[in-house]
Order: structure tokens, then C-alpha cells, then sequence
């Protein structure tokens, strides 16, 4: 392993270009001057001419390397001198990307030091990220050999490659947002022109108390308090009917909740329109039977409420089905002998137990709402929102980075702030009560004077869902909504023409180019989604490390990180060197990776806890090191979390919009943000054939990838699975 | 067909130390040997540190302090991946989705053997554990003995310095452990295997064991044969743990050579002093060393406080002036009665003085 990495250092250092070139996956380089022309030369060669010298430091750490090779690992020399030399080339490495950019030095203390430098460098390529890699590698070798994690070099490596590829796309970018949100018009940084921005009435204002409008803040805020606190209740209610009633069909409901998941969030938005706008079904319907003028109601706070409930209740009902169904039915029959009645067991010990899964409900409802951008866009009207407001204040003729970084800051900390205040409410009790024991009662039903209402709501919820779905696939083949309702295939036909050409087959279609980019963005991005997340879990589960809560903290933290953040941080902080990637299909696979990457966490700790430890540790005494454990014995046993994660970030990158609608670009549009434009132009036809395509594909491949993984054949867990 | 070998080796604690965090302290200085070729079990109440041990042998846990040797070679910074030691698990850790052969074979695939030896030893594993033509059964469509069984054969054919088990027999029904227990001694003795075997039950420690380590509070409070652990108990701890004894307060009177005199109430009985002097002292008394007889005679004088009929023999709770204690009686055919007035004496072997008790 020790050579592998320092020979891919040297590779990366001498043979392959240093910096960016214009196309990651393209190799025009190598005809292209490559190795001495400056624009493709590798650092070697550019040192070699005089140029670039700040990169030659990195020779000596990766010449000091060769010297101990042929040293025993347990040679204290050999750990020594690979931290040295794998630590000075990443710290050398990053400081000179950070400190030298398009302009000379990046900062003005360094010009005051050492003088104005009139030389410049762009963002890195192949050449800086595999010796960038190679060096922390090196490190992790020498930490290993130093005694790190017991000396293993695997689980070494994992920690330092997660704690790094975390901080380079998650903290790094909130950084240089919080950095941004600080900057004054003139590229200087000011603490006193950030108050007045910070305190934008715009932002805070409170005139809706007196009939006018409130700041965008406040607005967000009532809205996703709202919509956490429904979609949990909704939540709740299905997963009560599912587990603790007779309800016969309950796999059609459970049909009915998912689907949502897979429908881009704003689409909801489109069919609330197509119901309830001046010209919608339900509008015309009453204004023609009741004589009620048609109004604009649903345009502000009741339209974005509706369609977010519709979008968001579904998450909370998969997260609290999971804990509905956990509570051991045991403590329930235990509470029923205890001369509880069915009332009193539910409120004193089910509900109770279920706290954590309301508190994660709730988070995740609050979340997706502040985070929501395709609804509020769509629905908003006069009621302004923060994602919203991001949106506009990037995209718009002001173009304000810093009042967008602002923003971006308080929405950041309305986030953290729940997420906060969840951990302290749930506090240190444990509620586990699933202990791996067999647990063979049955759930009580629920009681009676619970049970009615519970039932109601649940039966117009889904029935309200059906007609939602209903308008959006009747939408899609309608000629002109409410003016001219005759059936037709027309926007099928524009967005997804295909024709014999001269050349062939050709796809002529208007949706091809976005469907395209976003199905292959996804297919990239769903597997090493699920790597990260999953490897992260490892960790986390399986290992004990110095400062493991932090990592913990520091890998759940992206999971607070609304997309529309993610959205500007990336433009403020990879739109300059040394990484320079707006505008290129990478940004949009790393932005799904890291957006996505907590759901990967969370299925594989939560079965990887269902995994007896002593699995791992009788392979590790039947002498398999660690990385073939995890590939012999956990990752086999894992199919259904691997599958989980990979279904659940093909499906969010295809359907996501709030971090996507800031960094797609012209060659790499994505299915989403083609179809939010469609609808600014109030093309809705066309919008929705596309969404309804979009949910079909999504269905197919959510079942392709069911067959893909297949299912792990290990029969009944014995019962003995559980040690001690 | 390859058959099984052993490359036996000895086992040594040097002050051995593990503290989690800061301030909670699992194994407290220990000092042990296990000589190359023994069976040796660590037996203690849960949470004294037992299991925590055997950890640290297979290189699960780390030593804080101190340093471990498996033969002659330092080992204490070694993973377990690199010490030449396989488990038993107690829940066995059979991998779910290999088969039993795959199972068996994990280990050899790890170990540099070409696939021809793999098979061979593997199949040789198998048919020692008597399982014979089970290669491609799940781990799930066994019975608990067989998986039992499975996961020795799995540690056995890496033919380890030391082979541990961790509390092996607790997940199986009582009838099934007697007979397992005695399989793997006999592989043991037969193969010549350093063993090293962690349980709470006294009676399969004696049965099993060449030398016993009782534990207790992250410390050893004995090692010994079975014998010497039953038979001369260091301490009142190990006396209760290891068969149940009654701990009798009494007066020691005479003191004659090695043989003292000790007195209860009127009642004096004559057994080895073990070097305690005159004044007071506990004795420790086997359920199964008490005789009982009905009325008055010589002895002291007691009421039966229960009595109940467990099949091969009676079980009684004794009161007499001195406290409770517990007895045990073969006679079925005329049990006494709560409420019956006995007369309690000890047999002439058996009861034995608790050194270091003043009380």
C-alpha cells in the first residue's frame, strides 16, 4: 500500500497537468502540448521551467517517503517520517492553494510579507487531487504505524479521507459563506456594514402584525414551525392506522405515502394550481355554483402550506412508522397488565417512547420546509420566503453576494438551531427499546375515542392525495388548463420527441438534454452516496477513535444544512481556485453526495446496529484485517441499507431542486430546474407531462435497482444473536 | 486428508491493566500464566472482568498497562488480526450469509493456504466436530449444538497458539451443555490446545478445567485445580462462589499441630487449623456436608425452615442460633417437614476454615 501511494504521489506530481483542465472527463490534454505546455504541464515540469516555484516544497515530502521503504513498519523512524512527510505536503499543499490565486496572493498580509507576487495560478486538477490524496494517505500510514486506531491502516485512512472530503465540501464552502456574509461591495471584510444587513427589515420586519407584510425571516420561520408540527401529526396518524388498526388496505396506503418521495416537491405546487389558481377545478367549480368571485388566495402562505404538507408529510410517516412499529409490545402488554387501559397505556408509555421519532419528524418537516425552494417559488406569491429570497438575490438583477450569504446565515441558523434544540429536548434518556431479543406480543389497537379522528383525517388525506395525483397525470394530457380541456399527448410529444434523421436516431425532444445529464448526474452520484454514507457508519458504529463525537456531530451536521445553503456556499466557495468547479457536472454530483450523504449514515447505522459485533470480531480473530471484514462479512449483510441509500440519492438527485437551481449551468441543466423554468414562462403543460415522466422513470428505477441488489439470503437471524 | 494440528503456546499477564475513559477500571493488575497445553478457566459473577480478559488475549481489547505474551513474543500492541488466536463467541458469530464450509473456511482463506488445503482442513475441522456432510448448510437451518459445533471448527482449523471461548455453552439447554462441554475438553486433551475459557458456572469450571482463575472486582481472588478451589477455598468470596458454601461463624478453642478445634454453641468439630489462630473464624460448610438428623443429639439444635423436593434429593433452609443455612440431603423417602426440630452436625471431611476472616 505504502509504494501504491507514493508512487501515485509522484504521478500526480510529475505526469499528470496540475492544474484544471477545461473538461474533467476529457483527455485532449494529451495531444494538446502536454507534458511542457504551462496550461496542461504537470507541477514537476512547471517547477522545472522556473514557474509556479511555490510548488517545489512538495518534492522533498515526497522524496522523503522513499528513504524509509525499506524499514520494518514498527521502526519508529518509518511512522515519523510519513507523518512529517504526508502532513507537510497536505498542509503545504492546501496553503498554497488558499494563499495564491488569480490575483497573486489571495490575502494582504501575505503581499506585506512577502511582496507583491506577480505570477497567479487557476483552480487544481488531476495532478493536485491524486498527490493531494497520495500525501494524506502517506499520513495516514505513518499514523498507523505510530499507533493510531490499534495500527490499523484501513480504518485510519477511512477516518482521515471522511473527516477530509466532509471538511472540503461541507465546512469549507459554510465557511467561505460566512466569509462572504462579512464582505463589503469594495472586496474588503466589515463586522460594521454586516449588522445593518443582518437586521434588513426586509428580513425581520413585523408590518404583518398591522395588516402589511412581514420580513422573509419571520415568514419562514411560522412556516416551517407550521409544517413541522402537521406533517408530524399527519405522519403519526398513518403510522398509527398502519400498525394499531384493522385497516384492511394498508399496503395501498402504504403505497399512497411513498409516492410523494419520488415526485419533485414543486409538482405538488403545479397541481395546487391547477385546483385552486383563478383558474383552477375546484375555483371555477365554486365560483360557478356558489357565485363567489375567484380569488388569489392560494397564491402566499395557504398554497406553499398545502403543498409542502402534501410533500413532506410521507418523510415523517417513514420516519416515525420506524418507531411506531419499534416500541416493544411488550412494554405495551405490560402497561395493559399493569391495569392500564388502552387510553391510558397509549399516553403514558407509547407516546412517550415515540419521542424521539416526533422530535426527528418534526426536525425533518422544519428542515425541508426552510429548505424548500420549488413550492414557495411556484405558490409564494407576496409571501416571502428565505430560500426564496436566496434564489433572487443570486440569480437576480441585484446580485448581491453578500445580502445572499446573509440570508443564507439566518436560514443556516434557524436549521442548527432546531437541530439543537431537538438534542436537548430528547436528552440523554435512552429510548431504546428494541433490545434484539424475540419479542413476540402484538401492538394494542388503538383506543376508540383516538381511533375516529385518526381515521378521518387519514381517509381525506388520502383522498386529497389521490385527486392531487389525479390533476397532475389528467394535467399533463390536457391542451390548455381550464381554457381548452380537450386530451391531447402534445407536451409528451415536445418534451420527449424522438426522430429518424439522417444521422440516425435523433432526440429531438425539448426535455432530452436535461433528462439525460440528470439521469447520468444521478447514476454517479447514487453509488458514492451510499459509499460515503455507509463507510462513515462503519466508523461510527463499529470503531472507537479520538474524537469520534466530533466526527459524529461534524458528518450529521450536513443533515441541518438546508440545500439552498449548500446551493450558495458551493457558488461562493468553488467559483474561484484552487477548486474551481461551478458551472461543471462535478459540482452537482459532489453537492448530491453531500446533501444525501446523512440518509446513507442513518440506514447504515441503523442496521448496522442490528449486526451483532461479535460477527466482526470473530472474523478479525480469524486473522481477516479490518478491510476484509467489511467487505466479507458487513457489506454483504448490508444489502438492505446499501439499497435504501442508493434508492433514496438516485431518487433525491433527480428530484431535488434547492441546492441544484444555483449550480446547474447551460451544458449541465438538470430535469428540475428545466422544468421550474418551463414553468416561469407559465408553460405548465409541458412542466407536468415532464414531472409525470419523471415519476414513472423513478419508478422503473427504484425497481431495477430492488432486482440489482437483490435480497441477502441469510434466513431467520437466530436467536441467539444477540451477545453480550 | 490433512488432520488438525496444534502449535500450542503458553499465555502470560504481566500487571495487566484495561481502564475505560478514565476512572473505570475492568482489569486491575493481573498476573497470569497458562501453561502451553492447559485448559484454564476464568470463572467470576458478571462484570468482574472475565470476559474483558479473554478480550485482551485476543487482542479485542487493548491492554492499558502491562504486557501480554502468547508463547514468547511480546503481543500486547498487536490487533487481533495479527495474533495467532481464534475465538468461540458466545452467541458463535456465525457469518449468516456463508454457508457452514465457507464459514469454517473464512479463516484459512486469510491465512495463505491454496484453495486445495483450504477445503482439506476445512473438511478435516468439520468431521472432528462430527459434522460431517453439513458444508452447505446455512448457519440458520442448524440446530443450536450444531452451530455450537460449527463455530469451534471454525477456530480450530487455523490451528491457533490459543483458542478462546466465551462462555460457549451458556446458549444451549442443560441436557445438550453437559455434552458438549465434554467434547471440547476431549478435543482439547486430544489435540494438546491451550485454552483459555471464560464462564459464570461454577460446576462447568470444575468439570472442565485443568486450573480455574476465580475472579472478582477486576481482580483474581484464586487460581487453582478444581480441587484446591473447592477443597481449600482462599476466601469466604471464593468459598460461596465455587459450590454454595454456608459460612458459620465459630470459635476456634484447641489448636493441635495443624489441627484445630473449633466450637458452635456446644456442638466442636476437628479439621485442618491452615494456620488461623485461636478466637473467632468462619467456617465454610457444603450444602451436601451437612448432616441432619431429627430431635436431639449431638450437634446444634435447629428448625427446619423449608424443605423441598427437587427430584434426586431434598433441599433444606436450616435456622438454628447462629443463622440460616442451606442443606442438602440424598434421603427422598422421608424428607422432614417445615416446622420439624432437627439437630445439625458436619460431616467428618469437608468443612473447611475461611483464612483471613476475623469475624
Amino acid at each position: 500500500m505504502l509504494i501504491f501511494w507514493i508512487i501515485a504521489g509522484w504521478v500526480g506530481f510529475a505526469l499528470l497537468p496540475w492544474y484544471g483542465v477545461d473538461d474533467f472527463y476529457s483527455f485532449g490534454w494529451l495531444a494538446d502540448g502536454w507534458p511542457l505546455d504551462k496550461d496542461y504541464a504537470p507541477a514537476a515540469a512547471l517547477v522545472a521551467q522556473g514557474q509556479k516555484l511555490w510548488l517545489a516544497p512538495m518534492a522533498l515530502a515526497l522524496i522523503a517517503p522513499l528513504l524509509v521503504l525499506r524499514r520494518p513498519k514498527s521502526d519508529p523512524v518509518f511512522a515519523r517520517v510519513l507523518i512529517a512527510a504526508g502532513a507537510f505536503g497536505f498542509a503545504w499543499l492546501v496553503a498554497q492553494g488558499l494563499g495564491i490565486g488569480l490575483r497573486g496572493f489571495n490575502a494582504g498580509w501575505l503581499d506585506a510579507l512577502f511582496g507583491p507576487l506577480d505570477d497567479r495560478q487557476f483552480g487544481m486538477g488531476y495532478g493536485a487531487l491524486v498527490t493531494a490524496t497520495a500525501f494524506l494517505f502517506l499520513l495516514t500510514q505513518g499514523l498507523a504505524a505510530h499507533g493510531a486506531v490499534n495500527g490499523d491502516v484501513f480504518v485510519t485512512s477511512a477516518i482521515a479521507g471522511v473527516v477530509a472530503v466532509v471538511g472540503i465540501f461541507v465546512f469549507f464552502p459554510i465557511a467561505k459563506m460566512l466569509l462572504a456574509a462579512f464582505a463589503t461591495d469594495d472586496g474588503g471584510y466589515s463586522v460594521a456594514g454586516f449588522f445593518p444587513k443582518l437586521f434588513d427589515p426586509r428580513i425581520w420586519g413585523l408590518g404583518c402584525l398591522s395588516g402589511g407584510q412581514c420580513g422573509a425571516a419571520w415568514n419562514s420561520l411560522f412556516l416551517a414551525i407550521l409544517v413541522g408540527v402537521l406533517t408530524t401529526l399527519l405522519g403519526l396518524a398513518f403510522a398509527l392506522v398502519l400498525t394499531r388498526s384493522g385497516f384492511r388496505y394498508k399496503r395501498l396506503l402504504r403505497a399512497l405515502t411513498v409516492l410523494p418521495i419520488i415526485t419533485p416537491p414543486f409538482v405538488i405546487g403545479l397541481a395546487i394550481i391547477l385546483l385552486f389558481g383563478l383558474s383552477g377545478t375546484v375555483t371555477t367549480g365554486i365560483a360557478a355554483t356558489l357565485g363567489i368571485e375567484p380569488s388569489r388566495w392560494i397564491y402566499g402562505l395557504w398554497g406553499v402550506l398545502i403543498a409542502q404538507l402534501l410533500a413532506f408529510t410521507p418523510i415523517a410517516f417513514l420516519v416515525l412508522i420506524g418507531v411506531v412499529e419499534g416500541v416493544s409490545p411488550s412494554m405495551e402488554e405490560a402497561a395493559q397488565t399493569l391495569r392500564a387501559n388502552r387510553w391510558q397505556t397509549f399516553r403514558t408509555v407509547s407516546l412517550p417512547l415515540m419521542r424521539p421519532g416526533l422530535a426527528n419528524a418534526f426536525l425533518l418537516g422544519f428542515i425541508e420546509s426552510m429548505a424548500d425552494f420549488g413550492n414557495p417559488l411556484v405558490l409564494g406569491g407576496n409571501f416571502d420566503v428565505l430560500s426564496t429570497e436566496i434564489f433572487f438575490a443570486i440569480v437576480g438583477a441585484q446580485y448581491d453576494q453578500s445580502r445572499a450569504a446573509i440570508l443564507a446565515v439566518v436560514l443556516l441558523a434557524f436549521t442548527l438551531g432546531a437541530f439543537y434544540l431537538q438534542r436537548f429536548w430528547l436528552g440523554r434518556k435512552s429510548y431504546t427499546t428494541v433490545t434484539g431479543k424475540g419479542d413476540s406480543g402484538v401492538h394494542p389497537r388503538m383506543p376508540s375515542g383516538l381511533a375516529i379522528p385518526v381515521y378521518v383525517v387519514v381517509t381525506l388525506w388520502s383522498a386529497f392525495t389521490l385527486v392531487v395525483y389525479g390533476m397532475i397525470l389528467y394535467g399533463s394530457v390536457v391542451q390548455l388548463w381550464g381554457v381548452d380541456n380537450t386530451i391531447t399527448l402534445k407536451h409528451y410529444i415536445t418534451a420527449f420527441r424522438v426522430s429518424w434523421g439522417e444521422s440516425g436516431l435523433r432526440w429531438t425532444g425539448s426535455a432530452w438534454d436535461s433528462f439525460w445529464t440528470t439521469m447520468m448526474i444521478a447514476t454517479i452520484a447514487a453509488p458514492l452516496t451510499a459509499a460515503v454514507g455507509l463507510i462513515t457508519a462503519y466508523l461510527l458504529t463499529r470503531q472507537k477513535f479520538a474524537g469520534k463525537r466530533a466526527f459524529e456531530f461534524g458528518t450529521m451536521l450536513s443533515f441541518a444544512i438546508p440545500g439552498t445553503v449548500i446551493g450558495v456556499a458551493y457558488i461562493l466557495a468553488f467559483n474561484v481556485p484552487p477548486i474551481e468547479i461551478t458551472g461543471t457536472g462535478l459540482i452537482l454530483v459532489i453537492s448530491f453526495i453531500f446533501r444525501n450523504m446523512p440518509v446513507g449514515v442513518r440506514a447504515g447505522i441503523a442496521s448496522m446496529s442490528q449486526l451483532d459485533k461479535s460477527l466482526d470480531e470473530s472474523s478479525l480473530t480469524l486473522g481477516a484485517n479490518s478491510w476484509q471484514t467489511f467487505r466479507a462479512v458487513i457489506l454483504p449483510l448490508l444489502r438492505p441499507a446499501i439499497l435504501a441509500a442508493l434508492v433514496y440519492s438516485f431518487v433525491r438527485a433527480m428530484t431535488a431542486i434547492s441546492a441544484v437551481i444555483f449550480l446547474v449551468s447551460a451544458r449541465y441543466d438538470m430535469s428540475t430546474s428545466y422544468i421550474i423554468g418551463r414553468v416561469e414562462n407559465n408553460d405548465y403543460g409541458l412542466a407536468i407531462a415532464y414531472s409525470t415522466a419523471l415519476i414513472f422513470v423513478m419508478l422503473a428505477a427504484v425497481g431495477l435497482l430492488q432486482l440489482l441488489v437483490g435480497r441477502t439470503q441469510i434466513g431467520r437471524r437466530t436467536s441467539h444473536g444477540e451477545g453480550h | 486428508m490433512k488432520a488438525i494440528h496444534t502449535k500450542a503456546a503458553s499465555v502470560r499477564f504481566e500487571n495487566v491493566s484495561k481502564i475505560y475513559g478514565t476512572r473505570v477500571v475492568a482489569v486491575d493488575n493481573i498476573n497470569l500464566e497458562v501453561a502451553a497445553g492447559s485448559l484454564v478457566t476464568l470463572l467470576g459473577p458478571s462484570g468482574c472482568g472475565k470476559t474483558t480478559t479473554l478480550r485482551m488475549i485476543a487482542g479485542l481489547e487493548m491492554a492499558s498497562k502491562g504486557r501480554i505474551l502468547i508463547g514468547d513474543k511480546d503481543v500486547t500492541k498487536l490487533p487481533a488480526t495479527d495474533r495467532d488466536v481464534s475465538m468461540v463467541f458466545q452467541s458463535y458469530a456465525l457469518f449468516p450469509h456463508m454457508t457452514v464450509m465457507e464459514n469454517v473456511s473464512y479463516g484459512l482463506k486469510f491465512s495463505g493456504f491454496n484453495k486445495e488445503e483450504t477445503r482439506e482442513k476445512a473438511a478435516a475441522g468439520l468431521a472432528l466436530v462430527g459434522l460431517k456432510g453439513f458444508d452447505g448448510r446455512l448457519p440458520s437451518e442448524l440446530s443450536g449444538g450444531q452451530q455450537q459445533r460449527v463455530a469451534v471448527a471454525r477456530a480450530l482449523v487455523l490451528e491457533p497458539q490459543v483458542l478462546l471461548f466465551d462462555e460457549p455453552l451458556s446458549n444451549l439447554d442443560a441436557k445438550l451443555r453437559r455434552q458438549v462441554r465434554e467434547e471440547i475438553r476431549e478435543i482439547q486433551q486430544n489435540l494438546g490446545l491451550t485454552v483459555v475459557y471464560v464462564t459464570h458456572d461454577q460446576e462447568e469450571a470444575l468439570a472442565v478445567s485443568d486450573e480455574i482463575v476465580v475472579m472478582r472486582n477486576a481482580a483474581i481472588a484464586q487460581k487453582g485445580t478444581p480441587r484446591q478451589l473447592y477443597e481449600e477455598p482462599a476466601d469466604a468470596f471464593v468459598a460461596d462462589f465455587i459450590g454454595e458454601a454456608n459460612l458459620i461463624p465459630v470459635e476456634i478453642t484447641a489448636l493441635d499441630g495443624d489441627t484445630a478445634t473449633v466450637r458452635i454453641a456446644d456442638y466442636t468439630h476437628r479439621l485442618p487449623s491452615r494456620g488461623l489462630p485461636k478466637g473467632p473464624a468462619k467456617l465454610a460448610v457444603r450444602p451436601s456436608r451437612m448432616r441432619l438428623v431429627a430431635g436431639k443429639g449431638e450437634g446444634v439444635a435447629a428448625v427446619i425452615d423449608k424443605a423441598t423436593y427437587v427430584g434426586s434429593r431434598m433441599e433444606y433452609v436450616v435456622t438454628a442460633a447462629f443463622g440460616t443455612v442451606f442443606a442438602v440431603l440424598d434421603d427422598v423417602v422421608t424428607p422432614f417437614r417445615k416446622g420439624d426440630e432437627v439437630t445439625i452436625s458436619f460431616a467428618a471431611s469437608g468443612p473447611v476454615l475461611i483464612p483471613g476472616q476475623t469475624s
